[in-house]
């Protein structure tokens, strides 16, 4: 195997690794905020791309499909809704259910991404079939021996990349971050602090969800194709990465996003039936979860009785 | 006061009253009978839980549990016996009880040690896959095939037993997630497993009889093949439901409370965390391939598309919409999650949707389930005297 090969695998593993960190990003920070687990994350990232998708149908309609302006504006569209759509989930399944088991709250929005994923198959025209997501980023790549770099690629991890480190400065620099870290240590000081409870949460649920839809954007722009069934695999994906990484810890999340793109690669490469990719992977976050049970980098605590 | 016994009759009237019940739900073809029938359901459930009817009927049980049992059994076959022509009807109903009896073993996992469980189809498909690998390459009868297929469930189990009893909460949902996921994907992959196209597997023969003939009553019609498959799942669910009771009642369904209440308060006193959270989860998993097995055998033919994330999902709802922990419950949770969608043909396409909102409506409104487990009662007569 030559070196162009080892680097055309390690692109594409980095443009996994920016799609599933993105993912993992949203469960670690709804997480920290609140300790629970939203699995319909996955689900919205689908709904995000959908969105951008509905969106670009609606620019050619109106003759502004322009392919910069339409990428640029679709992504904010898809982004917009589903921030939107994030602070709503928090608000009416989310937070009402904060005393319940926290199985309780697993379930209801495992349940929500199922309504969410039907809803896309029955109601979007034609949504049971894989759309085309249309190409919109310019279709350059150089060739270098075996490496064919696209430019497109290129531009989604740049655009991944920044996003990520665009939460992570928003939480550490920001007031709203504050905010929000403060809640995450301890929600009664927080509000004795005079922070708004609620409207941290929704900011936070908002926030982590407009992250999915540029994630599910993303996802359609790389592969040039949508369904209504992608997020599953995605936020199971996501949610082994923030796992792995340790919940709650941004930077874990990043890795964990990384390192679940790195297994599948390697697992691609290794085995002659690509298929048993996904096989490998689990079974070695299994294995590591294993040898560590909190997570590469969770902090270590002693519970309380 | 003396303690006196209280008379059995509210059980025998609540297993009539399930069993016109069912057989009305199986039996009717007209949509908006079986909506009508559907919402009756839900509304006799709740007005029993709301008037006190139901704590009379749960008293008499725990004073007759013997009773109880013979009761409900009878009531069940008689739904058989009525329905013995009727091919889908009985299909239905058998599925029903191999799913009961997979949520049974998942009320031992989850209901009483607080393991949860998201890979309880994939412990389904190893049974179903090995009775499948043993009809075909083996003369092992199978009765046998069911009892090795249900012990391969729980010894495959075991693999996921270091990492389970290392993680807690969501940390070890993760575990039994991608156990799940991974056990579809390689059943898609793997090529002596069938891949995506699946196995067949013969009917059941027991002693001789092969189950997939239908029986001839003469001039009173025939039988369809499924009453018999109805029958044995019957058999097993039975089994399952006495299992569970019976843990639940004993020392060792007291431990695993305990370890769900509180891990670490349960180590504390002297009980043996590891062992109880292997044992519940093994146990469970056999539960799940005995009824995998049975289900292979009835379907005649598996394939991955079978054995879902979904459906182990749909597995878990069961459980917490029947009231997490209580067995009785599990019964008209199944029902309802199997049957409905199958009967109501107008929702047909949009039944995940209505189902998601349903159990999102539940988990919102109701979230200790449909029948919630009462407090464990040793002796049912000092609450009375």
């Amino acid at each position: 195997m030559d070196l162009g090969f080892i680097a055309q695998y390690l692109l594409n593993g980095i443009v996994l690794g920016v799609i599933y960190a993105m993912v993992a990003v949203g469960f670690t920070l709804f997480f920290g905020v609140l300790d629970v687990i939203k699995f319909s994350h996955g689900d919205v990232v689908m709904a995000g791309a959908f969105t951008a998708l509905a969106t670009y149908a609606g620019l050619e309609l109106l003759g502004l499909g322009y392919p910069t302006f339409a990428a640029v504006f679709i992504t904010l569209a898809g982004i917009a809704a589903m921030a939107l759509l994030g602070a709503l989930l928090a608000k009416f399944l989310i937070l009402p259910l904060r005393n319940a088991p926290p199985l309780n709250t697993l379930l209801i929005t495992l349940m929500f991404g199922l309504a969410l994923r039907e809803s896309v198959r029955l109601f979007y025209p034609n949504g049971s079939n894989p759309k085309p997501f249309p190409q919109l980023l310019p279709d350059l790549s150089l060739s270098l021996g075996n490496l064919e770099l696209r430019f497109d690629s290129v531009l989604l991890i740049i655009v991944g990349l920044g996003a990520i480190i665009g939460v992570h400065m928003l939480i550490e620099r920001s007031r709203i971050g504050l905010a929000i870290r403060a809640v995450a240590q301890d929600p009664e000081t927080a509000r004795l602090m005079g922070i708004n409870f609620e409207r941290v949460v929704l900011a936070t649920f908002g926030l982590g969800s407009a992250l999915a839809a540029l994630a599910g954007v993303t996802n359609g722009l790389y592969y040039s194709e949508v369904n209504f069934g992608m997020g599953l695999l995605l936020g199971v994906i996501g949610f082994s990465a923030a796992v792995v990484g340790g919940l709650g810890s941004l930077y874990g999340a990043i890795i964990g996003g990384f390192l679940f793109a790195a297994l599948q690669t390697i697992g691609a490469v290794w085995f002659s039936v690509p298929a048993y990719k996904d096989v490998f992977a689990f079974a070695c976050i299994i294995a590591l979860m294993a040898w560590k049970p909190t997570g590469l980098l969770a902090a270590k605590s002693a519970e309380r009785v | 006061m003396p303690i006196t016994n209280r008379s059995y009759w509210p059980v025998v009237a609540s297993a009539v009253f399930a069993a016109v019940f069912v057989l009305l739900f199986l039996y009717l073809e007209e949509q908006w009978e079986i909506a009508v029938l559907a919402v009756g359901l839900v509304a006799a459930l709740y007005s029993a839980v709301r008037f006190g009817f139901l704590g009379r009927i749960e008293a008499a049980a725990s004073d007759h549990p013997r009773t109880t049992i013979v009761v409900n059994f009878v009531a069940a076959l008689a739904v058989i016996v009525l329905l013995r022509g009727e091919h889908f009807a009985l299909l239905m109903l058998a599925t029903v009880f191999l799913y009961v009896t997979v949520c049974l073993g998942l009320t031992i996992q989850f209901g009483y040690t607080g393991i949860v469980n998201f890979a309880g189809i994939a412990f389904f498909g190893i049974g179903a896959y090995t009775t499948a690998v043993l009809t075909a390459h083996t003369g092992v009868p199978h009765l046998l095939v069911i009892i090795i297929a249900g012990l391969v469930a729980g010894l495959i189990g075991s693999v996921l037993i270091l990492p389970l009893l290392r993680t807690r909460g969501h940390y070890a949902a993760l575990v039994t997630i991608a156990f799940g996921i991974l056990f579809r994907t390689f059943l898609e992959v793997s090529d002596v497993l069938g891949g995506p196209q699946g196995l067949k597997v013969p009917g059941m023969q027991i002693l001789g009889w092969s189950l997939n003939d239908n029986i001839s009553l003469g001039p009173l019609g025939s039988v369809s093949f499924y009453a018999s498959y109805a029958v044995v799942a019957l058999l097993l669910a039975a089994g399952a439901y006495i299992l569970v009771k019976r843990l639940e009642r004993s020392w060792i369904g007291l431990n695993l409370d305990a370890i769900r209440t509180d891990e670490t308060a349960a180590a504390s006193f002297g009980i043996d965390v590891p062992r109880w959270k292997i044992f519940a989860f093994t146990v469970g998993n056999c539960l799940a391939g005995f009824a995998g097995a049975v289900y292979a055998m009835m379907s005649g033919f598996i394939a991955p598309a079978s054995f879902n994330f979904g459906d182990s999902l749909l597995l878990v709802s069961i459980v917490l919409l029947g009231g997490s922990g209580n067995p009785l419950g599990v019964l008209p949770a199944a029902l309802l999650v199997v049957v409905l969608p199958e009967k109501l043909q107008i929702i047909q396409e949009y039944r995940f949707l209505l189902f998601a909102v349903l159990v999102i409506l539940i988990l919102r409104f109701r979230p200790e389930g449909l029948l919630p487990r009462k407090m464990r009662e040793y002796f049912a007569a000092w609450s009375r005297s």
